[in-house]
């Protein structure tokens, strides 16, 4: 087995092993927002014709356990090994930093997938589903998984105490991502937010998906799909450009 | 040949301090090598920059021939690295933590040597033992083990007896000396300065960032240490004016006496004769790699 592959291996073992914790946790928190927001809100709203409120949630708490807990492997993975110091089992070996890049991206795609077909299986005893455009919905969790995986890895290589990590989870994260139409529709918003929510590209992501399931958005699939892969292009090339250089992981 | 490390003016600045301020060293493939120094020496820095932990500010670094930044696939493929800290992966267990590490390194099916890793750092009964189980000593020696899943011919130990015990300390000591008989080249720093003493053939010794002492450890110890000759003469007796130009120490009776060769012993015992100095007790002590440190250290 090569490096890569190895690291990728040991990645996705660190969160199996702990998946009480990693997958069946997150799981149990999308299924309450589920029952607590669908027994509230199901009367009282409307988003898309024919698609229940409860059917409009599902694919948005599926995308928001996908991003949130990519981004939670790659980062607390990092972070954990920075501050016990076995990071340097990862840096010894001859692991190139693309390797590295994508060993740490591709386990934080599959822990995402992982959660998120949890969420789906759950919440399917709940509601029942259209499913489009199964293309986009593969596309956008993806992409948005490897958005994020990069991210944490950013995050987790920025990081030098948990603190810090955690400041960058709810300060950055958990808002980007509650605030990106996963309850709602943005049209449900006063222009100015709708305008806002527009910049955010976690939103692209979420409608993107969910156009996956309804054939309907709130924007354009092929505009989302535009944004989602040029911040992954970007983030890719910051992050590999930080890898490079060695930044806080080689003095 | 390639040397199995050569190291050229490598210097490496972290804020106002000067870690390393112009090495030069090679070091012959199939030598045991100490690497000695106080405490901020820059030894683990010079190992860290020679693993590609750390980046040099100048020079070059090459294991084995390859370069350790242009290089760094081979470069890394021909060291294994034991670090100073003591580091573990608590997800896995000891045998996890070593077929992960074989992998790092491209290596699969690695059972057999992994087994005999164990085997020899006596290891085998933990093998399916989550690391956050064992001792102390019993993650040190892992550390060892999983430097060595690659089979590397160069194996930099950065104070690998730590926190050992005797016995462990002594099974650790003859599986290296092992790995050197088999031609692997050995880097070894320590703060028991008996052990570099006994085991490496030559030996380097930093302070701030330079190297300050680099021979043999036979002639290092005749350079800087000599023999001793302690004495405690009888009461009232005193040291004749002769030998006072060979006195070290003098405490509480006895007089430590500095001898350049075994030949200087006769002499010496001729003016305690002369003087009619009665000894109550004599002991013959060796040159010793501490003296040689403290020397050298305090030397200008």
């Amino acid at each position: 087995m090569d490096g890569f592959l190895t690291l990728l291996y040991k990645e996705v073992l660190r969160f199996w092993k702990v998946s009480f914790q990693t997958v069946a946790a997150p799981v149990l928190t999308s299924l309450l927002y589920l029952l607590i927001f669908s027994h509230v809100l199901e009367q009282h709203v409307k988003v898309y014709e024919n698609v229940s409120y409860t059917a409009f949630l599902v694919p948005g708490l599926v995308m928001m356990s996908v991003l949130q807990n990519a981004f939670a492997n790659s980062s607390s993975s990092l972070i954990q090994s920075k501050v016990t110091g076995n990071i340097i089992f990862v840096l010894l070996p001859p692991i190139s930093y693309r390797q590295f890049f994508a060993a740490y991206v591709l386990a934080a795609i599959v822990r995402g997938f992982v959660v998120g077909l949890g969420v789906l299986v759950v919440t399917l005893w709940f509601v029942g589903l259209s499913w489009q455009a199964p293309l986009w919905i593969l596309v956008f969790a993806t992409l948005g998984g490897a958005i994020m995986g990069a991210l944490g890895v950013i995050a987790g290589i920025w990081a030098e105490k948990f603190d810090q990590l955690a400041a960058f989870q709810n300060f950055i994260i958990v808002p980007l991502t509650f605030l990106s139409g996963v309850f709602y529709s943005i049209h449900s918003l006063p222009p100015f937010w709708q305008q806002v929510s527009h910049f955010n590209p976690i939103f692209y992501m979420i409608d993107g998906f969910r156009y996956g399931f309804f054939g309907v958005s709130d924007v354009s699939p092929l505009m989302s799909l535009g944004v989602v892969a040029a911040c992954f292009v970007v983030l890719t090339t910051f992050t590999l450009w930080l890898l490079r250089i060695g930044y806080k992981l080689r003095a | 040949m390639n040397p199995a490390i050569r190291i050229e003016g490598v210097t490496k600045r972290f804020g106002s301090i000067q870690a390393l301020a112009g090495v030069d060293l090679e070091i012959p493939q199939g030598e045991f090598f100490g690497l000695l120094g106080p405490n901020g020496a820059g030894k683990t820095t010079l190992i860290s920059v020679l693993a590609g932990l750390v980046r040099p500010d100048a020079g070059r670094l090459a294991v084995m021939g390859h370069d350790v930044v242009s290089d760094y696939r081979a470069a890394r493929r021909q060291l294994g690295v034991v670090p100073q800290e003591l580091v573990f992966d608590p997800f896995f267990t000891v045998r996890e933590s070593l077929e992960i590490q074989s992998g790092y390194f491209g290596i699969r099916d690695n059972a057999a040597w992994i087994d005999e890793i164990l085997e020899n750092l006596d290891l085998t009964e933990k093998a399916g033992t989550n690391m956050r189980q064992l001792s102390g000593g019993m993650k040190r020696r892992v550390l060892v083990a999983q430097a060595l899943v690659h089979r590397p011919p160069v194996i930099v130990l950065d104070e690998p007896t730590a926190g050992v015990d005797v016995e462990l300390r002594q099974g650790l000591w003859n599986f290296v000396r092992r790995l050197n008989r088999d031609g692997h080249t050995i880097v070894l720093t320590t703060h028991y300065l008996e052990e570099a003493e006994s085991l490496c053939g030559r030996i380097a010794m930093l302070k701030q960032g330079r190297i300050v002492a680099l021979d043999t450890t036979a002639n290092l110890l005749r350079r800087f240490s000599g023999h001793t000759l302690r004495l405690r003469l009888a009461p009232g007796a005193a040291l004749p004016e002769a030998l006072l130009p060979r006195l070290s120490a003098d405490s509480g009776g006895e007089h430590v006496l500095a001898l350049e060769r075994c030949e200087d012993l006769e002499p010496v015992l001729a003016s305690l004769r002369e003087a009619g100095c009665r000894i109550d007790d004599i002991e013959i002590g060796k040159p010793d790699l501490e003296e040689v440190f403290v020397r050298v250290m305090h030397r200008d």
